[in-house]
């Protein structure tokens, strides 16, 4: 079994197809007719523009529009007299293979790129390859990857998958990829996420130990590839795979049926996203609504800060995409933890207790003052609300909301459009607001309670390291208090208490849940249906009862028994 | 030869769209292009070139154009700029 990065959550079997190399070791060597090789060179820039527009034309409903406007750029930079001039009077001055001068010249652009200052570079590097790839195929008229290559259904090993190549992927005939670079963010991902296939990436060597037509097995859930299987490993996958397509078909039944319990009280389900092509997924899973908007993606992966205007268009987008329901956005959650190469943020001993989320934004005002206003100018398009997270006590709360106010009247003054009456709401997360939070409740306009957090705070432990994770343990009954009083304070004072953590997407806690009081649950789309589900079977009022029994039991283990009890 | 001064107004500064604006505005033309910033210069017909400057919102450039057709680059530019709210 190979162990690489889970990129994209299912279970793929069937036959390989090994994507050819792309980094390729270029060598240079002394030509003797400059300009035979100068005619080759524009002929092999001929044949990739021609190329570059038959992926363009042809894939229609799989092309995305962002696909097409790289494929342009891709084209102009083909076009370009610069790179074209430099490559040919380099092979004409120093007589030496196109090749080589070519890889020379793209190299000179790319580090030109990566000194520079502006977000965009990172992705206009990978242009540069991607497009500096398609010319050397033809000179070195070595085969490559077509889309019209994958004849049947097959799993994709490659050394990374290009915005051309994945452009070309046949949706019908591809069953699942993995490759050997890239993250969970990566380009490959990101596109195994929306066209729904599972991917795992990050398997160092996986191209030289794979063979096309080897028989694999990629869990994308858990990272794990196999090679070769066993009949007993495939059996078992196979009842899983069918497992798992079963219950989707019986849960996609109740997407549009309200969620409520079975003597029918309402309870609202929204959809935590990490990423904009989440929304699409929350919307398919009936999503009345996005409960926690994470704004690291604008953040991650890139070499400057995100602008006013990229985090607006953003902003606006997932408003708009959820038509008029709710959008929690939560302002920038990064710390120590996450390295960002534009914010020095140093090594922390503790990241976790360190200058992270709000902490960080209330000192690095400028960056947060940004969000703000690309937030505030976003408001019309939908109905926002601004969350801060990591909050510990009120006065980072009130500097964070008087900055927030600053924001919009200034936007005002300036002309822009924005919403008066935007709330304006705090992460429960951290116990020191929990406590307090009879004092919070009077101040902001919502809760939404983040038990990862709170229950790693509370229970002091680290739930990545092996040696403690065990101690992480949402039953105790410190946690189950905890909750319950966040609740009832936000009832008391009559806002609005949602819950945006794990335990809101996990159907063991729902009855309690619900038995404390909470009747807004947000969690990652794929949970939405699950936890429906699980509301059709319960009743309000015994839910209440089961509560407070379970409020009086002293240990984890002694409510877990009460709830198997009660199941 | 003549000249065009502009502070660019776009957030975002002149990355891959908005480059390729400018460069397709012009790459019909016979005259030679280039745009400076802060002293670096770049051929405003390259995207590569145009890109590798590097150019920011409220950066200021100067385009020169000079050729026979060069009045002629300028109002492209011109016209360029005012659809697509460059400068």
């Amino acid at each position: 079994m190979y162990k690489g990065v889970p990129a994209s959550p299912g279970i793929a079997m069937g036959k390989a197809l090994v994507l050819p190399k792309k980094h390729r070791i270029v060598k240079r060597r002394i030509i003797q007719d400059p300009e035979t090789e100068k005619k080759r060179f524009l002929e092999a820039v001929e044949e990739a523009k021609g190329r570059i527009e038959s992926i363009m034309l042809p894939s229609g409903e799989s092309a995305q529009e962002v696909t097409l406007e790289i494929l342009e750029a891709h084209q102009l930079i083909l076009e370009d007299p610069e790179l074209i001039n430099a490559v040919t009077s380099q092979i004409g001055n120093e007589k030496i293979n196109a090749e080589f001068a070519l890889e020379a010249t793209l190299n000179f652009y790319i580090d030109l790129l990566a000194k520079s200052d502006s977000p965009y570079m990172r992705e206009r590097i990978t242009d540069i390859r991607d497009v500096g790839n398609h010319v050397l195929d033809f000179l070195l008229g070595e085969e490559t990857f077509r889309g019209s290559m994958i004849k049947e259904e097959c799993i994709i090993v490659s050394t990374e998958l290009t915005p051309s190549d994945t452009a070309q992927l046949p949706p019908d005939r591809v069953l699942g990829f993995i490759t050997e670079l890239g993250g969970p963010t990566s380009h490959a991902a990101i596109i195994a996420r929306s066209m729904e296939i599972p991917a795992v990436v990050g398997l160092a060597d996986i191209t030289n130990a794979v063979r096309n037509d080897d028989y694999l097995i990629v869990d994308g859930e858990h990272g794990a590839v196999f090679l070769n299987p066993d009949s007993e490993t495939i059996q078992e996958y196979r009842i899983i795979q069918e497992d798992k397509a079963r219950q989707r078909r019986e849960l996609i039944r109740i997407k549009d049926s309200p969620a409520q319990t079975k003597d029918g009280s309402r309870i609202k389900l929204l959809a935590n996203v990490g990423e904009p092509w989440e929304l699409a997924k929350a919307v398919e899973y009936g999503a009345e609504g996005i409960g926690l908007f994470r704004t690291e993606y604008l953040f991650m992966n890139r070499e400057s800060l995100p602008s006013e205007e990229e985090q607006y268009q953003s902003y606006k987008e997932a408003l708009e995409r959820m038509d008029g329901n709710e959008v929690v956005i939560r302002t920038l959650d990064i710390g120590g933890d996450k390295k960002l190469p534009y914010l020095s943020l140093g090594d922390e001993m503790n990241p976790f207790l360190g200058y992270r989320a709000i902490r960080l934004c209330l000192k690095e005002r400028e960056l947060f003052r940004t969000q703000l206003r690309a937030l505030y100018r976003a408001s019309p398009h939908g109905n926002l609300k601004i969350m801060f997270p990591m909050i510990s006590n009120l006065d980072e709360y009130r500097d964070a909301r008087s900055l927030a106010r600053e924001v919009k009247s200034e936007l005002i003054k300036e002309g822009h459009i924005v919403r008066e009456d935007v709330p304006v709401g705090i992460m429960v997360e951290i116990p020191s607001t929990a406590i307090i939070s009879d004092l919070f409740a009077k101040e902001v306009d919502f809760f939404s309670i983040g038990t990862n957090d709170l229950i790693q705070y509370t229970l002091a432990v680290d739930r990545m390291n092996e040696q403690v994770s065990s101690l992480y343990d949402p039953f105790h009954p410190a946690v189950l208090r905890l909750i319950k009083m966040v609740i009832d304070h936000a009832r008391k004072e009559g806002i609005p208490c949602s819950m945006c953590g794990e335990m809101a997407g996990d159907p063991r806690f729902t009855q309690i849940l619900i038995g404390f009081g909470l009747n807004s649950f947000s969690m990652s789309p794929s949970s939405l249906l699950r936890v429906k589900k699980t509301l059709f079977g319960l009743d309000l009022e015994n839910s209440r009862s089961l509560a407070k029994k379970i409020l009086e039991l002293p240990t984890s283990s002694d409510i877990k028994d009460c709830l198997m009890i009660e199941e | 030869m003549r000249e065009l001064r502009v502070k660019v107004k776009t957030e975002t500064g002149l990355h891959a769209r908005t480059a390729s604006l400018l460069v397709n505005a012009v790459s019909k033309f016979k005259s030679s292009i280039t745009v400076e910033k802060e002293g670096q210069k770049a051929n405003l017909k390259s995207l590569l070139g145009l890109l590798s400057l590097g150019v920011l919102q409220n950066d200021e450039i100067v385009i020169r154009a000079s050729g026979k057709d060069e009045k002629e680059v300028i109002e492209a530019l011109v016209d360029c700029g005012k659809t697509h709210d460059l400068w």
